[in-house]
């Protein structure tokens, strides 16, 4: 039944029933001239987009309210119709597939989780599986693995959705989402419901997920700094549904193509963009060199940004920088992270 | 329908058959009477249930028929509250004796005047209760791929349980009380012991069967609650309720 069951695997493998371990590849998703015009709406609300995700990469949509950003992921699982262009899923248009095929094959996680009240955790996990036909063997196993994944004891399959809290519902959601080993996952705005705490903590979960499960993401959020922090790459959506901008998080902090993106990601973008990196990237190794006294030690894995603000709130010039074991690694001085933070200045701004 | 439709001597005599060795006509209650009677008692006991679950089936399959078309379609909701509105606020009396001139006497009047009763409620009811899932459940469903009917019959129908459940409830105690007066119209249920005493100082039989059909209102009110935890165990959950 499943559409994407020609999609080339790496294995050269087919997805079987009776293999319920096999991973799915994920798929490049494709925006072609994508527009969506509303009846009796003059301006559209998705105007000539055209953007590719590469298969396994996380893809941000972000812009201001009115840009389009869940209109542009309703169109990939067709809750809304295209009006012009095309989008395609490992090379093949959404158009030309039944759309609750469609649908099945792609997972679906929204901010307010809608977890179905009724049905049990292991009933929710097994909606997608159960429309899909797999035996009780395999959806059984499949949802015990489902819990492990998102990191829940199993003692919550008999429990009710209305008994966990909002941050394990959200999970409930994400693996309600994985069930099918979907090649696709479409997030609108997933965690802007959850607490900063609990949001953080469900960020870094996702994150470890996708190196083990290596999906091709749209994530929707309005929130730059959760774009930064969880997509591959960003698209910047502006007022009537055009694409301002796409690219990687350091090309939207180093070189926004314009003041709209230049404001959108921030002023404080310089800042931002040293929390992209680490300090174990700027270590100068010299042995050398002369630690004046004073100067601050921290960790590798110390963000620049944070580094920066260790090295002002120290009043110094140097920082020093050990390894797990405490072994000096060497020094990063300020003015190397002056050149790290250095967004280039945009047209407007030089 | 059964013998007890037959009009038998020995069931209803015209003068009220009281006349044993330890009850005097004036007695407040005469508990040797109960005794006497009870055979009888039962038998009307009986059959005010089913004529009380007759009726209630009936108005589930078209209260619920018409919840789903209303659901479906909104313009259906508006007829069929107010004719559901005008059957409930019809006395129970005169539709019954109205309906005998259209059905004459016997069971079908008293159904088809008992099922109008429970309309109004359930159908209220239920309409409420497809309409209460939230829209981001109906956002997910969709977006997993459920098709519209499965939606209904696996989201919708499920979460109205609730509503659907309390409607019944209501509805059957309306009718267990409604029916004491089919007895008007037909020598069947509660209704006929009540009949009997009126216009006579002998009460005994009417204190009975009154409180037989209170008894009767309060164990199925009971049984329905059981039944409603039964088929919405979540209900329940998420207030402190952890099984």
């Amino acid at each position: 039944m499943d559409f994407l069951k020609e999609a080339p695997r790496p294995d050269g493998g087919h997805r079987d029933v009776a293999e319920p371990q096999a991973k799915r590849a994920a798929l490049e998703i494709e925006f072609d001239g994508v527009t969506k015009r509303y009846q009796g709406q003059d301006a559209p609300a998705i105007d000539n987009l055209s953007l590719r995700i590469p298969a396994g990469e996380t893809c941000c949509l972000v812009g201001p309210s009115g840009g389009g950003k869940t209109t542009a992921m309703k169109l990939v699982n067709r809750l809304i119709e295209l009006s012009g262009g095309d989008i395609r899923i490992g090379g093949r248009s959404v158009k030309s597939l039944d759309v609750t095929t469609l649908r099945r094959d792609i997972g679906y996680v929204i901010q307010q989780v809608g977890l179905f009240p009724h049905m049990t955790i292991a009933a929710n996990l097994a909606v997608v599986p159960k429309l899909l036909g797999w035996s009780r063997d395999r959806i059984d196993r499949r949802v015990g693995e489902l819990l492990d994944l998102v990191r829940l004891d199993r003692s919550y399959l008999k429990r009710y959705p209305a008994q966990l809290s909002g941050g394990q519902q959200q999970r409930i959601g994400l693996a309600r989402a994985l069930a099918a080993d979907p090649p696709v996952m479409l997030m609108d705005e997933p965690f802007g419901a959850l607490d900063p705490i609990t949001r953080a903590e469900i960020q870094d979960e996702f994150l470890r997920l996708e190196g083990e499960i290596r999906k091709t993401v749209i994530f929707v959020t309005h929130d730059i700094d959760e774009a930064i922090k969880m997509g591959d790459r960003i698209a910047v959506l502006r007022q009537g549904g055009t694409l301002a901008q796409y690219g990687t998080a350091d090309e939207l902090l180093s070189l926004p193509v314009d003041a709209f993106v230049a404001d959108f990601v921030g002023a404080d973008r310089g800042l931002k963009r040293l929390s992209l990196r680490t300090v174990r990237e700027l270590v100068d190794h010299d042995p050398n060199q002369q630690i004046p006294p004073g100067a601050p030690t921290v960790s590798a894995r110390t963000t620049l940004r944070t580094g920066l603000s260790v090295l002002l709130a120290a009043g110094a010039d140097v920082l020093v920088v050990i390894d797990e074991q405490g072994e000096r690694l060497g020094t990063v001085t300020l003015d190397r992270l002056r050149e790290a933070a250095g967004a280039r200045p945009t047209e407007e701004t030089r | 329908m059964s013998p007890m439709l037959a009009v038998r001597v020995s069931d209803g005599p015209i003068i009220p058959d009281f006349d044993e060795p330890d009850c005097r006509a004036n007695e407040r209650f005469c508990w040797g009477w109960v005794v006497d009677n009870w055979p009888d008692l039962q038998a009307r006991l009986v059959e005010h249930v089913y004529i009380t679950a007759i009726a209630v089936s009936i108005g589930l399959v078209i209260a619920v028929s018409a919840a789903l078309l209303a659901y479906r379609y909104n313009r259906f909701e508006t007829p069929f509250v107010t004719v559901s509105t005008v059957l409930y606020t019809i006395p129970v009396l005169a539709f019954l004796l109205v309906m005998v001139q259209i059905t004459g006497i016997g069971l079908l009047t008293v159904e088809i005047a008992l099922t109008g009763y429970t309309l109004l409620l359930l159908f209220r009811n239920t309409l409420t209760g497809l309409r209460s899932v939230p829209p981001e459940v109906h956002a997910a469903a969709a977006g997993m791929g459920m098709t519209s009917r499965q939606i209904l019959f696996r989201i919708n129908i499920p979460l109205a349980l609730p509503a659907l459940m309390a409607g019944i409830r209501v509805a059957s105690v309306t009718i267990i009380s409604l029916a004491t007066l089919a007895a008007f119209v037909s020598p069947l249920g509660l209704g006929r012991p009540i009949l009997f005493a009126i216009g006579t100082q002998f009460v005994t039989g009417l204190i009975t069967a009154g409180a037989l059909a209170i008894v009767l209102a309060l164990v199925a009110d009971g049984l329905l609650v059981l039944a409603t935890r039964a088929v919405t165990p979540w209900a329940r959950a998420g207030q402190g309720g952890i099984r």
